[in-house]
């Protein structure tokens, strides 16, 4: 047992440290302020603060820490993406996940579990071969297999060629992975906080204060403030608050559901995703399936759930599962995912001076984290983007120079 | 009074049990014998067993607490199956039951050592911890995993049958108990459909078990009034044994009864969902033997078990005097009824109790429980007057302990459809608010709990419409909710959560580390997160956090209830998996004929005609077949549209980046479909049969969205103009190879055939083997042919006529492989493979199939990519023979660099060695350029451009 641990347990007189700050006051100036606290927002505020040396940071959100997308995804972290932009991108992020509890002194308990996309079709096929060839030139770990070797790897799984949809083969991604995603919010708020910065929860913007072009602050259910330089990381409400900074985002914004089976003893190591039966689906550590599918056939802002979802996606597990029958779902819940025309992510400058954005992030923002927080830091000091996040400008839309990861993003979260 | 041996009580204890019909089961590999109707619950605790489980966390022994499924302690492993819960499986002789969650044996838990070592275990431990050096939590985890998770998968179980089916009503009432009951007479006097839900086998609820009165009569007597009075009601609908696990929009309930999944649309939804007892916090108040009054009754009347000898009731209401009453009448021994309130509260009950000489303390509670593994006693103290336990100054022995201190309504459908749950202090427990209009709550599910209050508001809801839920307010003593029944210990495991192992400890030193959102503390703790969701753990959690934080229980307010309620398996959700496959008409003939079928959407389509391991040969066969003579495929799978109407020319003007505005009739042309950022979605040939009729086809996975723009399209334009996709209505083939003009002309008299009057593009209507018959000559493979569309009933017919009378000019059928290398050789494009999420018509060479015209979608996209200049571009290659064939999706490497990649790549006889379609840069693209392919392993191949098409390359051979 870890001496940590140990010499806890002896001083138990002794109150625990706390973890999450304080709540204070709304000052009226900050250097950045920052629209969202989740792991976006708190992450891009513990790079400013740990690696910039700017410290008077304000995280503004408007529930609870970390409520939104961060607290609703499947928490898969992989890079086996299809572009070079985007394979480039998410592989830094993996770097940054694996040594972040460290990084962070809080266990985010990053799990490498293997990742597997199941191909169901000749056209599944070519383009898991397409994107295995993408990751290993860029050097990110991945390959075609055939049924046998995923055999080998998740015993379990349906193979018979007289399934419905047959497994023709996997792309099997070894460093894929999944985190406690609450845990990624919480180190980064601990850390950002224990550096200066500020987090106010239960924190609404109602409105961003522009001089002429240039955002100056904001207005907010606690008051106004002001600040040098101001980031939207708002996912499933970037279009409303781009709206109020006064410019429009080209995102649709559709629900995506997931749902958690109760807690069974561990018999599922890697992470199994289907593109043809929209499913994925991996155990945590505290032996919940974690499940999700695709989004939703339309647009909407609300996060209700509903019984379609599931119907479906039970079948679907069935069909790789069949052994499943009888055990139970849980819970289920929705998250609002902001859907870019090519499925890659918007980061970058805005129309308006000094104000930054953060957003499309679809369904595969989690993984992106650290990288973003760490790459939005650098932008924000800087007054401009780094190369690495360059190609995910806002602008690319107006020039028609997308990044497609419909291939690689629209399942396997 | 004399008693059966064991637990049991006679008759009319019992209700639920049939004595006539024994049986045998057997839980961790020893029989015991049950009567048919028992749960595995009240079978183990009329054999004298009350451990059923180990807990989560700390292995501790665990039996019934609710016998209401609010507890995840009675989670059992049935036959195979982990996680059911023992009080709602009902015993089949020889079922096979073990308990969960413990190494070695169910008594004897090696695992329970970590009990022992909570301290060492605080709140989010593995938060803190395990992690360093880098890489240590790949060494813990799988030890914390193996720790973590309650029941066994059997990999090995079967999947059996389950189904769905639909019902209506008017009004759905879920909960047949007293206000459910009284609300569906009040509806069905009303002429209004009703159906009622309720997950016990019999309906009846509190009343089949609970004690209203002093002398116990009253509550059978009104639940056989109530039954009777709703069996003459035709309108009534009863699903009993049948669960409500989600409310959704709309009053969209989903209903699981045993093996089906019943999905109700009701008018109004009417929760009469009851109360649900809570526990008392006090140490060791997770011992086997301490269970809910409510749990007690259970066990004595509907399975006539005696719950225990000795029994001490803690309550701080009239409800606890009742169980009080019903132990006594149960011949177990009441040695003290110790009663939270201070002074003499209590009616009638209370009277009752001491009239039976029961000895009461008031201003009294228990602050330990003591016992291993069951409990063996009770330590009794004062209630200061803040509310904290006092000193200890009485030890009493007992073997059980019934807790009655207050409720819980049962509110998570409110919660799932929307609702809010406001605590209200006066009460102590929580309201529901922001109902949608159409749903409305009744009975204790609204505090009602004294009986007529109950019977009345059931009435009200049943009644409606509803009008403001004003909550009148129970005054009776009957089920008062005691504010705050916590009674921390120096020594701890006083359990707020039993799913998860929870202490008050936890729950503080949770908030102490700066998780006070209810929801954060919820997500760190993990209260109420466990398979029980919080229903027995979520009450005093809050209350718990209000003193910690100093704030309103209102203030804290409540995590959001999610569905399911308590759990749908998999298999009722999936139902039979309606996935349908979809056969073209001629799919039988396929078979017949030995071809190998493939998934093309929720399609099957022949690949190729032959064995598997003879395909290489088969497909060469099919492709000379219809190079040298003529060859038949099916294209049934094609995706078909209507389009009708004085705007149709317009429209399809408007969507496909070709021009179609003055487009012949009896003429086909090309058609590619761009979506707004100028990426190609969709091609197929348009056809217009009239000046304001259209036929479309559009591709076999890409239909469904084509349709879905046009609709979505049309929508905004408001054109003239009517849509429809007849896909399945037709069947089609295409005859194609030099003989097949001398093919078709065997079967069809009343088409003028001649080259010039029925030219390349050309489109007639006509019969086919007397069949009316859309005809068009296109050229996908690249000879001379003719697709030939038939009513869908006719394709097989169609099918057979035509390979007879070609058989004598060697027409043979072919499958999608041969196709695939025909039209490769021709340069054709396959939408989907040699485009993706990004192509646009000019990287694949069609740029000047963009018509000149004011609008059409893509159109400004095209414009910008036109201006900015190509980053890549499709070609056709060759590889030198003799070097290793690229697969498709192999890269195409220049310095180093990824510059694209192959999209098409086979062996082509006709042209002679292997060929391909690949993405290259621009530079690369001009024809003679080399560029270098990396294949499997890494290596290297040299492949040259050449021109498109590779085979025919002034298409004289389609035009024939």
């Amino acid at each position: 047992m870890p001496f940590k641990l140990l010499r806890q347990g002896f001083r138990r007189t002794k109150a625990l440290d706390r973890i999450l700050p304080v709540q204070q006051p709304l000052a009226r100036n900050y250097d950045v302020i920052i629209i969202g606290g989740g792991g976006h927002g708190l992450a891009t505020a513990y790079y400013l603060a740990k690696y910039h040396g700017i410290r008077r940071v304000a995280v503004l959100e408007r529930g609870y820490l970390a409520g939104g997308n961060t607290a609703r995804n499947t928490a898969i972290v992989r890079s086996n993406y299809l572009t070079p932009e985007g394979v480039a991108f998410y592989a830094e992020s993996i770097s940054l996940f694996k040594t972040l509890s460290i990084e962070l002194d809080f266990n985010i308990m990053y799990s490498e579990r293997g990742h597997l996309t199941l191909a169901h079709t000749d056209a599944a096929i070519r383009t898991s071969r397409w994107r295995a060839e993408v990751n290993k030139h860029l050097g990110v770990d991945s390959e075609l297999i055939s049924p046998d070797e995923i055999r080998r790897l998740c015993p379990q799984l349906n193979l018979s060629s007289k399934a419905r949809y047959p497994i023709l083969g996997a792309l099997y991604h070894p460093p894929g992975a999944v985190v406690r995603h609450d845990a990624v919010a919480w180190g980064y708020a601990a850390a950002a906080a224990r550096l200066g910065v500020e987090i106010h929860v239960d924190t609404a913007v109602t409105g961003i204060i522009k001089d002429g072009n240039r955002a100056i602050g904001v207005k907010t259910s606690r008051g106004t403030a002001h600040a040098e330089r101001i980031l939207q990381a708002v996912a499933g409400s970037s279009s409303h608050v781009a709206e109020m900074a006064g410019f429009r985002l080209p995102i649709r914004t559709i629900p995506l559901q997931a749902c958690v089976s109760q807690p069974l003893k561990p018999f599922l190591d890697p992470i199994i995703v289907s593109g043809s039966l929209h499913v994925y689906v991996s155990q945590s550590s505290r032996g919940e399936l974690v499940m999700g599918g695709s989004t939703d056939p339309y647009p909407l802002y609300a996060s209700r759930s509903t019984l379609e979802f599931k119907e479906g996606l039970m079948a679907h597990m069935l069909e790789l599962f069949p052994f499943l029958a009888e055990i139970k779902v849980m819970r289920q819940w929705a998250g609002i995912a902001d859907m870019t025309p090519d499925f890659s992510p918007i980061m970058g400058v805005t129309p308006v001076d000094n104000y930054f954005i953060d957003a499309g992030w679809g369904t595969w923002g989690f993984k992106a984290t650290p990288v973003c927080g760490k790459r939005l830091a650098e932008m924000i000091a800087n007054g401009r983007p780094p190369k690495l996040i360059e190609p995910f400008a806002l602008n690319r839309f107006q020039r028609f120079v997308q990044i497609g990861e419909r291939g690689a993003a629209s399942v396997g979260h | 009074m004399t008693h059966p041996p064991g637990h049991r009580l006679p008759p009319p204890m019992g209700t639920l049990i049939e004595r006539q019909a024994p049986l045998m089961f057997s839980f961790e590999g020893i029989r015991y014998a049950a009567y048919t109707g028992d749960t595995v619950a009240s079978a183990l605790t009329a054999n004298g067993i009350s451990v059923l489980s180990r807990s989560f966390k700390y292995h501790r022994p665990r039996g019934i607490v609710s016998l209401a499924a609010s507890e995840a302690n009675t989670l059992v492993e049935v036959n195979g199956v982990p996680n059911v819960f023992a009080e709602r499986h009902i015993l089949s002789e020889g079922d096979c039951i073990r308990g969960q969650n413990y190494l070695g044996s169910l008594s004897f838990d090696w695992n329970a050592w970590i009990g022992a070592f909570g301290r060492f275990l605080p709140i989010g431990f593995y938060y803190c911890s395990f992690f360093r050096p880098q890489g240590a939590w790949r060494f813990w985890e799988p030890v914390i995993r193996r720790m973590a998770g309650l029941g066994r998968v059997n990999v090995a179980a079967h999947h059996g049958y389950y189904d769905k089916a639909y019902l209506f009503a008017d009004d759905a009432i879920i909960g047949g108990g007293a206000a459910g009951l009284s609300a569906a007479i009040a509806a069905a006097e009303k002429g209004r459909r009703v159906v009622i839900v309720d997950e016990n086998p019999v309906l009846g609820g509190a009343l089949n078990y609970g004690r209203v009165d002093a002398d116990g009569m009253r509550a059978g007597d009104e639940r056989n009034r109530l039954l009777a009075r709703i069996k003459t009601f035709s309108n009534i609908t009863i699903l009993a044994g049948a669960r409500c696990e989600g409310c959704f929009a709309d009053n969209w309930l989903s209903i699981v009864q045993r093996q089906r999944l019943y999905k109700l649309r009701a008018g109004r939804v009417i929760l009469a969902t009851g109360a649900l007892e809570q526990p008392a916090v006090f140490r060791n108040n997770d011992l086997p033997g301490v269970m809910f009054g409510s749990a007690a009754q259970r066990l004595i009347r509907l399975y006539g078990v005696r719950p225990g000898k000795r029994a001490v009731v803690l309550t701080a209401n009239d409800f606890g005097y009742g169980v009080a009453l019903d132990l006594a009448d149960a011949n177990v021994d009441v040695v003290a009824i110790i009663d939270l309130r201070h002074g003499s509260p209590g009616g009638v009950m209370k009277s009752a109790a001491a009239a039976r000489k029961i000895r009461i303390d008031t201003g009294a509670a228990i602050s330990e429980a003591l016992g291993r593994g069951t409990v063996r006693g009770v330590r009794v103290v004062r209630i200061e007057p803040d509310g904290s336990a006092g000193a200890a100054f009485e030890t009493i022995n007992c073997d059980l302990v019934c807790v009655s201190v207050g409720f819980a309504p049962n509110l998570a459908l409110a919660g799932h459809a929307g609702g809010r749950l406001v605590y209200d202090a006066q009460t102590a427990m929580h309201l529901p608010t922001n109902l949608p209009a159409e749903m409305a709550v009744a009975g204790s599910a609204n505090q009602h709990f004294d009986l007529d209050m109950a019977i009345a508001d059931g009435s009200r809801a049943g009644r409606g419409p509803q009008g403001a839920e004003q909550f009148a307010g129970d005054h009776s003593a009957y089920g008062v909710t005691h504010p705050r029944p916590l009674f921390p210990h120096s020594k701890g495991k006083e359990f707020v959560d039993f799913d998860e192992d929870l202490t008050v400890k936890d729950i503080l030193d949770t908030i102490a580390s700066g998780f006070e959102d209810i929801e954060l503390l919820k997500r760190y703790s993990t209260a109420g997160m466990g398979p029980s969701q919080g229903r027995h753990s979520s009450v005093n959690t809050i209350r718990l956090t209000a003193r910690a934080r100093g704030k309103s229980e209102t203030d804290i307010g409540t995590t959001t209830p999610r569905p399911p309620y308590s759990g749908e398996s998999f298999g009722v959700l999936a139902g039979r998996s309606f996935d349908p496959v979809r056969r073209t008409p001629m799919h039988h003939r396929h078979l017949d004929a030995g071809a190998q079928m493939m998934v093309a959407g929720s399609w099957l389509r022949p690949a190729y005609y032959g064995k598997t391991q003879e395909a290489d040969n088969a497909i060469v066969k099919e492709v000379t077949s219809v190079r040298s003579g003529a060859g038949l495929v099916d294209v049934s799978t094609l995706g078909k549209l209507e389009i009708r109407g004085p705007d149709s020319p317009e429209f399809l003007n408007r969507l496909y980046v070709t021009g179609h505005l003055k487009q012949p009739v009896d003429r086909a042309r090309y058609g590619l479909m761009t979506d707004q950022t100028g990426t190609i979605v969709d091609d197929g040939v348009i056809c217009r049969l009239a000046h304001r009729h259209f036929f479309v086809t559009a591709t076999t996975s890409g239909v469904d969205a084509v349709i879905r723009s046009m609709y979505l399209c049309n929508a905004q334009w408001q054109l003239d103009v009517d849509i429809t996709n007849v896909t399945a209505a037709y069947a089609a083939v295409n005859v194609a190879g030099p003989q097949s003009r001398k093919i078709l002309a065997e079967v069809c008299n009343d088409i003028d055939l001649d080259k010039d009057a029925f030219p390349y593009m050309g489109v007639r209507v006509g019969h086919v083997a007397n069949v009316l018959a859309r005809v068009m000559r296109v050229g996908f493979v690249g000879e001379l042919g003719y697709e030939i569309h038939v009513p869908a009933g006719c394709g097989e017919f169609i099918w057979d006529r035509l390979l007879d009378v070609g058989r004598k000019w060697g027409l043979i059928p072919f499958g999608i492989e041969a196709q695939r290398i025909l039209r490769l050789e021709k340069g054709h494009v396959i939408v989907g493979q040699d485009t993706d999420g990004l192509t646009n018509p000019l990287e694949i060479g069609m740029g000047s199939t963009a018509a000149a015209k004011p609008f059409f979608v893509g159109g400004a996209a095209l414009n910008a990519h036109a201006q900015r200049g190509l980053g890549r571009k499709l070609v056709g290659f060759k590889v030198e023979d003799g070097s290793l064939m690229p697969k498709e999706c192999h890269l195409v490497i220049e310095g180093g660099e990824i510059s694209g990649h192959v999209t098409s790549c086979a062996r082509s006889a006709a042209v002679g060695g292997i060929i391909g379609l690949a993405y290259v840069r621009p530079h690369q693209s001009e024809i003679g350029e080399n560029f270098t392919i990396r294949v499997d392993g890494g290596r290297l191949v040299s492949a040259r451009v050449v021109t498109l098409p590779f085979y025919d390359p002034t298409n004289e051979r389609q035009k024939l």
